[in-house]
């Protein structure tokens, strides 16, 4: 049977659907998970802070295709029967959970103190002077940082092809396996994620320039 | 399966162990040396005279830096034979990661040389020295200097990164982890132990390149 340049890209773009499926879970749960290790992060009782320093250095210490071995390997020791479109989404939202606390960290970290102060001397509670007063002003820094960081995760989820995930780098191997034309089939994948992240790189310099800009 | 954890083929399995890391460590020591000199060349390309050359690194960075590593390494190691190209596989693990941690590096080496004033090289200049000098000798030490935490995270995230090289039967760390646990059967005690190796490695290779950048920059560095 002969591919045509056209069944290869028609093949590859149809996996690129996973990939973006799988960014977008990986941000959303990532996001919302990192939210909550953010709040241990800068929390009052150094337990908290410690435990959420710990996991953000395993994490950013440790290559990322062992981290979604772990999980691959580990939730069936606990009785679970793991697909790998699950292993791969647990995966990548703990690691992505990881990156985006960080971040965020050193955005909330970049308010200056004063601001904590002046919001406590106005009689708000704490969980009030960060809603109202540090988190407005933090997420205008944290825009470009968090879209600059989708692009890394774009990029991370073609690890999960090695735990048998269909997403683009595992189809292309298929079809590398029967076309027998890596040059055109490897050529393709990566012009392919070029046109998933270079928009969002593209996006992250923007917001970047406008942040610097005098208001 | 039983439900306990098994670390008893952890006494047989050391010098295979070993072996994986020596190769780990061993790819990554080339790697920040090639990847450091290129880095430090595009960079100056980047901000030279010639306006194709400005052009090209711009494009070489934007591509590697929008692209996953193990796409690139695919692509040198089964894709470049497709038309004559064929490297065996730790040398072309070596260029990919070369390739990768230079596109990173060249921006953090372009931002260092951003940040020394153009004082310094003016004052090179009129003291008549020649402008390879004043770069080699004044304004790279400099750049590098207030760079220098940058390029090492970047170092050490190529050495996380370089785990991917064993799909294509590089025997790092990885690749013997991954034979143990084919013949153990004990994979998440293997990828334990081995993520805890990796994460030894890293702390490790961060101080060691502290102490090298303070011996080679001098104080304040890293």
């Amino acid at each position: 049977m002969e591919f045509t340049l056209w069944d290869i890209l028609r093949n590859l773009l149809l996996a690129a659907r996973w990939t973006i499926v799988l960014s977008l879970a990986g941000f959303l749960f990532g996001g919302i998970a990192g939210g909550g290790l953010l709040v241990l992060r800068l929390a009052r009782r150094k337990p908290l802070r410690v435990v959420a320093r710990l996991y953000i250095e395993l994490f950013q210490g440790t290559p990322l295709l062992m981290q979604l071995f772990l999980v691959f390997f580990g939730l069936p020791l606990l009785g679970l029967d793991v697909q790998p479109w699950l292993a791969a989404g647990l995966g990548l939202t703990l690691a992505a959970s990881a990156y985006l606390a960080e971040i965020w960290r050193g955005c909330v970290e970049a308010i200056p103190p004063g601001q904590w102060d002046a919001a406590a001397s106005l009689g708000l509670h704490p969980f009030q002077q960060a809603r109202l007063v540090i988190l407005p002003q933090a997420l205008r820094i944290a825009v470009a940082p968090t879209v600059g960081f989708m692009v890394q995760l774009v990029k991370s989820t073609a690890l999960t092809s090695i735990i048998g995930f269909s997403e683009l780098v595992k189809t292309a191997n298929v079809i590398n396996n029967a076309t027998f034309a890596p040059f055109t089939v490897y050529a393709m994948l990566a012009a392919i994620y070029f046109a998933l992240c270079y928009p969002l790189t593209a996006a992250a310099r923007a917001l970047e320039r406008r942040l610097r800009a005098p208001a | 399966m039983g439900a306990g954890l098994d670390f008893g083929w952890l006494s047989e399995a050391g010098y295979v162990l070993a072996h994986g890391v020596a190769t780990t460590i061993l790819l990554i020591a080339v790697t920040t040396l090639l990847g450091g000199a290129l880095s430090v060349v595009a960079a100056a390309a980047r901000r030279g005279t010639v306006a194709w050359l400005r052009g090209l690194v711009a494009g070489y960075v934007e591509l590697i830096r929008n692209t996953p590593f193990i796409v690139q390494l695919f692509f040198i190691f089964f894709g470049l034979p497709g038309i004559g190209l064929r490297l065996d596989a730790i040398p072309a693990a070596i260029l990919a990661m070369t390739i990768n941690l230079s596109a990173y590096g060249t921006e953090i080496v372009r931002s260092g040389l951003d940040a020394v004033t153009a004082g310094q090289r003016e004052a090179g200049l009129a003291l008549g020295l020649r402008a390879r000098t004043v770069f080699l000798r004044i304004v790279l030490p400099q750049a590098v200097r207030a760079v220098y935490p940058a390029l090492t995270s970047q170092i050490v995230i190529t050495m996380l990164e370089s785990a991917v090289v064993s799909q294509i039967a590089v025997r790092d760390l990885t690749y013997e982890a991954d034979l143990i646990q084919s013949r153990t059967f004990r994979a998440f005690e293997t990828y334990a132990v081995v993520t805890v190796i990796y994460l030894a490695l890293s702390l490790l290779l961060r101080r060691v390149l502290v102490a090298g950048g303070r011996r080679v920059l001098g104080q304040g560095a890293g």
